[in-house]
């Protein structure tokens, strides 16, 4: 059995090694990857709310809208 | 705000200081999370020798520990944010006790996986009733109480003040799982490293852990920062500040 086998091997233990291992970095790959994922979504949807009050105050400002709405969406 | 708070913790505290400051230091953190991560692996897969007793299972130790101690430390900073939060009504604090919650229930789960993993050849069982087993169990429920509860409402920083009152009451969970090999008779094995004492470890095998220790520190502070600086910008929503980042980034 040559060094790389019997560093994979753990003595015998490697099914209850390596899984302990893997579970390790699955979870905070995960726990990184979640947070950016949410983090592209928001700025996705903050520039579509930006764009949509730009575009009611260019409308209100040319007077086409008598009575421009006074709320800024609901947040 | 009591006068006594240092002023640049007040500046720190308000929201596009903070986002700055975070965003400045997450990518040092994230490489001192990998690096240290990395050497503590080699040290504790390849250079530490197998236990004279444990054989190879050991080895488990470098990732079931330093979790563990990740998981009482982080609900500590949790407990501290939420007091923080309730007794000032700091945006800030509230985003750090809130946001800490999946990273500490990520982390109380790799221990509780971990050490079924290590429990099954050493112990003969997955699991077992006892009384660390299930402080640790205890503290899972715990996380996931207060990120359920931080979600039920439809305000969010009512939703934080909420969990922030459930997560105060639970700290007294956190000396239980800590004194809990001492306090009763039970299958874990007590103690290895002792901070202020000697450790009953050979410094071949205790150096990668304490590596591990620290990385998984720099680790959480990596994906805190992440996690905080989203929140803030889904908190200020409105504002002007958010209103130039969301703009100017467009792709990153």
């Amino acid at each position: 059995m040559n060094a790389v086998q019997s560093f994979l091997a753990m003595g015998g233990y490697a099914a209850y090694v390596w899984p302990a291992y893997a579970v390790f970095f699955i979870v905070l790959i995960a726990d990184t990857i979640a947070p950016r994922l949410r983090r592209q979504r928001l700025l996705r949807e903050l520039r579509a709310r930006f764009a949509r009050q730009s575009a009611r105050q260019t409308r209100a400002g040319n007077g086409s809208s008598p009575n421009p709405p006074a709320a800024i969406d609901g947040q | 705000m009591a006068n006594w708070i240092p002023l640049w913790l007040h500046r720190l505290s308000s929201p596009p200081t903070f986002y700055r400051f975070a965003g400045t230091l997450q990518p040092w953190v994230t490489t001192l999370a990998l690096l240290l991560g990395a050497i503590a692996l080699y040290g504790g897969l390849v250079l530490a020798p197998a236990d004279y007793q444990q054989g190879d299972a050991y080895r488990i130790i470098f990732i079931h520990v330093p979790s563990a101690w990740m998981s009482m430390f982080i609900y500590a900073v949790m407990g501290v944010a939420s007091f923080i939060a309730l007794v000032w009504r700091i945006k800030l604090a509230e985003v750090v006790a809130m946001e800490s919650a999946p990273i500490g229930a990520a982390f109380t789960f790799i221990t509780l996986v971990t050490g079924s993993l290590w429990g099954k050849p050493m112990w003969g069982t997955w699991w077992t009733w006892d009384a660390r087993l299930t402080s640790e169990l205890v503290l899972l429920f715990l996380f996931l109480g207060v990120i359920g509860l931080y979600r039920a409402f439809e305000d969010r920083r009512q939703g934080a003040r909420a969990a922030a009152f459930l997560a105060i009451i639970g700290i007294i969970n956190v000396p239980i799982v800590h004194f809990s090999v001492n306090w009763w008779n039970t299958l874990h094995q007590g103690s290895t490293v002792n901070v202020f004492g000697h450790s009953k470890m050979s410094w071949d095998m205790l150096w990668p852990l304490l590596t591990m220790t620290l990385a998984t520190k720099f680790y959480y502070a990596a994906s805190l920062f992440r996690r905080a600086r989203t929140d803030l910008l889904a908190l200020e929503g409105g504002k002007d500040w958010v209103r130039q980042i969301a703009q100017g980034e467009d792709a990153r």
